[in-house]
């Protein structure tokens, strides 16, 4: 069976419900760290509109998913994050998970928690944020709750994508993936076995997918 | 959907995997698996609420456990960590007010017989009064046992002479936009201060200094911070957060729906 040299990991809606969902967590971040450290603070003033476009970026946040649940490849690709198989908890304890030895569909099961920590994460976030800019609406007890679980809330995003990040950068073929939407089928074949045996089969049977050999 | 299994290449079966795609170690390649991400995004949502319910609670302990390192810590990280009692930085304007103790001045006119000029010098000539309170914010966060230091406001009040008819004040910050207002009885209490000290030293930049308001009894944002004017008025002028829903009478514990314990 003929291998093509590139694979298409994500499709071009994928990609920009990833690129707006990240500019958008970019930004909240951002403006949390001018909102919430003194010293920055202090640097930038201008607390009222600092604090409006945090809470506008993180209203937005979960519309990007949301618009992208019209793609059928965007929804594929939840199906696969939502459910762990036997191999994804072993792959989760195993020491060495790229000998070949555990199959590895599109996504890995550390791919596959950070995903739906980020989703989990999003909704609380917009929950006890909304608790917080409504306060009157709210006993005094969960204001301060809400207030409690969005700031820790914050710090564990911020460790999490921080490491996204970290290993994003550290793989310019998964960076690659995301920015053009291909990736190399030898770097798919260590990382993502089962996948690439899935998409080979698949494209080989229906030439049309492949890839154009050449692309700006 | 076709199955992945049904062609799989022979490389990936060699570890195992019996031909009708189940491992011998119990690793199936048709594995759907189990809706896990689901799971994890409900149960996430689940302690979200319970930290919404009991984070009060939570954050309560959390700060009775902080507050002794926070208080000593000189490195400033623990100000990073969320709850702890400790001072969160407020400014209205783009950027933060600044005036040297040399340059400062308090203007005091309206409705007074002596409407003048204080310079830091002329406010250490007065009586001074000092405090031991806590700083209470009406977002939540409360500053214990600080102490403050200055001109107690009915010993300024009575060195300028207030005229009858007065029964307000109108409280400006030299920042050009935030305001606040006292009736004349609560700005006769002996527990109001025009600080100059604060926290055993100079009033710092960042909190309000070189001269600030300290309304012990009251909500953080009665305390002025770059105090730079006080007229005496006929009737109350709702201050900057009071026109902002805020309430003007903002007694700790007795108002803006809350019901912390009182500061003074």
């Amino acid at each position: 069976m003929r291998r093509p040299a590139e694979l298409l990991r994500f499709t071009r809606g994928e990609r920009w419900v990833h690129r707006t969902t990240a500019i958008l967590m970019g930004i909240c971040l951002v403006t949390a760290a001018f909102l919430y450290i003194d010293l920055l603070s202090q640097l930038v003033g201008r607390r009222a509109i600092v604090e409006w476009i945090h809470v506008i970026a993180g209203i937005c946040l979960p519309v990007p998913a949301l618009i992208g649940i019209a793609s059928k490849a965007f929804r594929a690709d939840a199906q696969i994050l939502n459910r762990f198989t036997r191999a994804d908890w072993k792959w989760l304890r195993a020491r060495y998970r790229k000998d070949g030895t555990l199959p590895i569909g599109k996504f890995n099961a550390g791919q596959k928690l950070n995903a739906n920590f980020q989703i989990g994460a999003i909704l609380i976030m917009l929950g006890t944020g909304l608790v917080m800019r409504f306060a009157n609406h709210w006993p005094i007890s969960y204001r301060t709750g809400a207030t409690f679980v969005h700031d820790w809330m914050a710090y564990a995003i911020l460790a999490v994508v921080v490491g996204h990040m970290w290993m994003a950068t550290h793989d310019p073929h998964a960076l690659r993936g995301m920015r053009t939407g291909y990736v190399p089928t030898s770097w798919a074949e260590r990382e993502h076995n089962a996948w690439v045996a899935r998409e080979v089969a698949r494209t080989a049977s229906n030439p049309a997918e492949q890839r154009p050999t050449k692309t700006g | 959907m076709d199955h992945p299994d049904a062609d799989q290449p022979n490389e990936l079966r060699s570890d195992g995997l019996s031909p009708d795609g189940v491992a011998s170690d119990g690793l199936a390649s048709n594995d759907p698996g189990r809706p896990v991400g689901r799971r994890i995004v409900l149960g996430m949502l689940g302690l979200g609420a319970l930290g919404v319910v009991f984070g009060k609670r939570l954050q309560s302990a959390e700060s009775r456990a902080l507050t002794p390192i926070e208080t000593r810590d000189p490195t400033g990280l623990t100000a990073l960590v969320p709850a702890g009692d400790r001072f969160r930085y407020y400014t209205i304007t783009d950027s933060e007010p600044q005036r040297s103790a040399a340059d400062y001045q308090l203007s005091i006119g309206g409705l007074v017989e002596r409407p003048m000029t204080l310079t830091i010098a002329d406010l250490e000539k007065l009586p001074q009064t000092s405090l031991i309170k806590d700083f209470q914010c009406v977002t939540g966060w409360r500053v214990p046992g600080v102490h403050w230091s200055g001109v107690a406001l009915p010993d300024l009040l009575d060195h300028v002479g207030v005229q009858k008819g007065a029964s307000a004040l109108t409280i400006t910050s030299f920042d050009g936009a935030y305001t606040e207002s006292l009736t004349l009885d609560q700005a006769r209490r002996r527990d109001v201060l025009v600080a100059t000290q604060m926290l055993g030293g100079p009033v710092s930049r960042h909190h309000g200094g070189p001269v600030r308001l300290y309304v012990a009894p009251m909500y953080g944002y009665k305390s002025c911070k770059w105090l730079g004017g006080i007229q005496l008025v006929s009737a109350v002028v709702p201050g900057y957060w009071e026109q902002n829903g805020y309430d003007v009478d903002a007694w700790v514990g007795k108002s803006n729906g809350r019901d912390d314990a009182p500061t003074s």
